[in-house]
């Protein structure tokens, strides 16, 4: 029996699905894992990088977060995180650890893409914001932010993707998500477990992606949507 | 190389979390395992450099063909998007049985895999930029395109390959930390150490030096492209 059809049977079997370390369990806690980190990341990037937008302070600092937090190991952050005594000590703490790295993994793309969309919105625009007497913000809310808004949710694309699939990172400090038969294959050197639970993650961050595509489009205004694809920074 | 690591099934074990009180950094394990910090940190810069090398070996001409064939465009930039997407440890492991558990092969074609994206894309954006007149006058002194290519294009294209080159190398070092998993790793192996024993210091100092390679490789990087740029006033390597 070839490699591939084992690995088809694996992901097939309903026993590998259920258990409290099935797929099913290790899929809801994946996405609840990236789900809390991204949401969180979001609110803090896009309010930061408003904030700093507007204080014209700061912005070397945005614009170049992203670049540099590349260069941040996850896999480094999540386990000294996680051995610390005062996470050791919680009953989740690998889910904690996880959570916390995969937010500061987060942020950069998201802070960088809402300072440059915020930054990018015409003077002009803002000037008969101004003129129309609303106050600062009314202007970010109604005007800013709708404005900026294609690039926000690019970067929170970027994020998420990101962060769905690092999160897998997390079965190595002890949560049951969906590197949990990555590195268990990996263990026992069972090449079909760890092609199985690899090929989920790739296919969770693909739907992901989809899913923020979708999202991208929808949010562009209608005249920049016919004239061209929605450009994703790197 | 490197030392000799256990590449063995069994040495990848999982955090046991243990109450662990010890200081962030304890500068004596450091001073006493000198010899094979610094051997792990050259691993990593082989790792890395062999694998951007490849990464632009394949970019190059494939951004070429993207930005020539408007068909084929989208094909090239999905592939190796979906290649971005699919996590790294995820590569490592789905090459794994294929190329071996615990060989550099392994390692390099997930590395390698990982640079394409950023590289595809912004060769093909260097070349969309270059201006019509410089296309007009490369024609006009009869270049073949060949000539043009090699002569105007990929040159005016070289800010916005070098930018991508900045982001391919960075990243790529974050990621040589993950190929520990499969006994390549370099610094990152001092990470499963640190978190075998539940001890900070190889861990501190294993993330550290990972950044601090990025940042001496991104300036590096920025270096070359004023030297190289210096015929094209106000450009260099831009950050993106």
């Amino acid at each position: 029996m070839n490699f591939l059809s084992k690995v088809g049977d694996f992901l097939t079997s309903g026993a590998n699905w259920s258990g409290p370390d099935g797929f099913l369990t290790q899929l809801v806690t994946q996405v609840e894992v990236s789900a809390i980190a991204i949401v969180a990341a979001a609110l803090v990037g896009v309010a930061l990088g408003t904030f700093l937008s507007h204080t014209r302070r700061g912005g070397f600092l945005a614009v170049n977060s992203a670049n540099a937090a590349r260069a941040i190991p996850s896999f480094s952050l999540v386990v000294l995180i996680a051995i610390q005594p005062a996470i050791v000590r919680l009953q989740q703490g690998g889910f904690v650890a996880t959570a916390i790295t995969m937010f500061a993994l987060a942020v950069p793309p998201i802070l960088t893409n809402t300072y440059t969309g915020v930054r990018g919105v015409d003077d002009d625009v803002r000037s008969a914001a101004m003129g129309m007497g609303m106050t600062t913000a009314q202007l970010v809310r109604r005007v800013e932010l709708p404005l900026a808004l294609p690039l926000v949710v690019a970067g929170v694309r970027t994020a998420a993707v990101e962060v769905v699939a690092t999160a897998t990172l997390g079965a190595y400090v002890g949560v049951i998500d969906l590197g949990f038969d990555i590195f268990a294959g990996l263990d026992t050197n069972n090449g079909v477990e760890t092609f199985a639970g690899a090929a989920l993650v790739a296919a969770l961050a693909l739907v992901v992606d989809l899913v923020f595509l979708v999202a991208a489009w929808a949010v562009t205004p209608r005249n920049i949507q016919r004239h061209g694809p929605i450009l994703r920074p790197v | 190389m490197g030392p000799p690591r256990e590449a063995q099934p069994g040495s990848v074990a999982r955090v046991e979390p243990l109450a662990a009180s010890n200081p962030l950094v304890d500068w004596s394990w450091v001073s006493s395992n000198q010899g094979m910090i610094l051997s792990l940190l050259w691993e990593h810069v082989q790792l890395t450099t062999i694998a951007v090398l490849f990464g632009l070996l394949i970019s190059l001409p494939l951004g070429v063909v993207a930005w020539r064939l408007r068909l084929v465009r989208p094909l090239v930039v999905g592939v190796t998007e979906i290649l971005y997407v699919v996590p790294s440890i995820a590569v490592l492991s789905l090459a794994a049985p294929l190329t071996g558990f615990f060989s550099i092969t392994t390692a390099e074609v997930a590395l390698v895999s990982y640079t394409l994206l950023v590289l595809v894309r912004n060769v093909v954006a260097g070349l969309i930029s270059v201006p019509a007149d410089a296309l007009e006058v490369a024609r006009g002194m009869g270049y073949t395109a060949v000539q043009k290519m090699v002569k105007v294009q990929l040159p005016l294209a070289l800010p916005s390959i070098l930018a991508g080159l900045r982001v391919a190398t960075v990243t790529t070092i974050g990621l040589v930390n993950v190929t520990a998993f499969i006994g390549q790793g370099g610094l990152g192996r001092l990470i499963i150490d640190g978190s075998n024993e539940n001890f900070n210091t190889p861990i501190v100092v294993g993330l550290a030096l990972s950044v601090a390679l990025a940042a001496v490789a991104d300036a590096l990087i920025v270096g070359l492209g004023k030297v190289s740029l210096r015929w094209q006033p106000g450009r260099t390597a831009g950050a993106k």
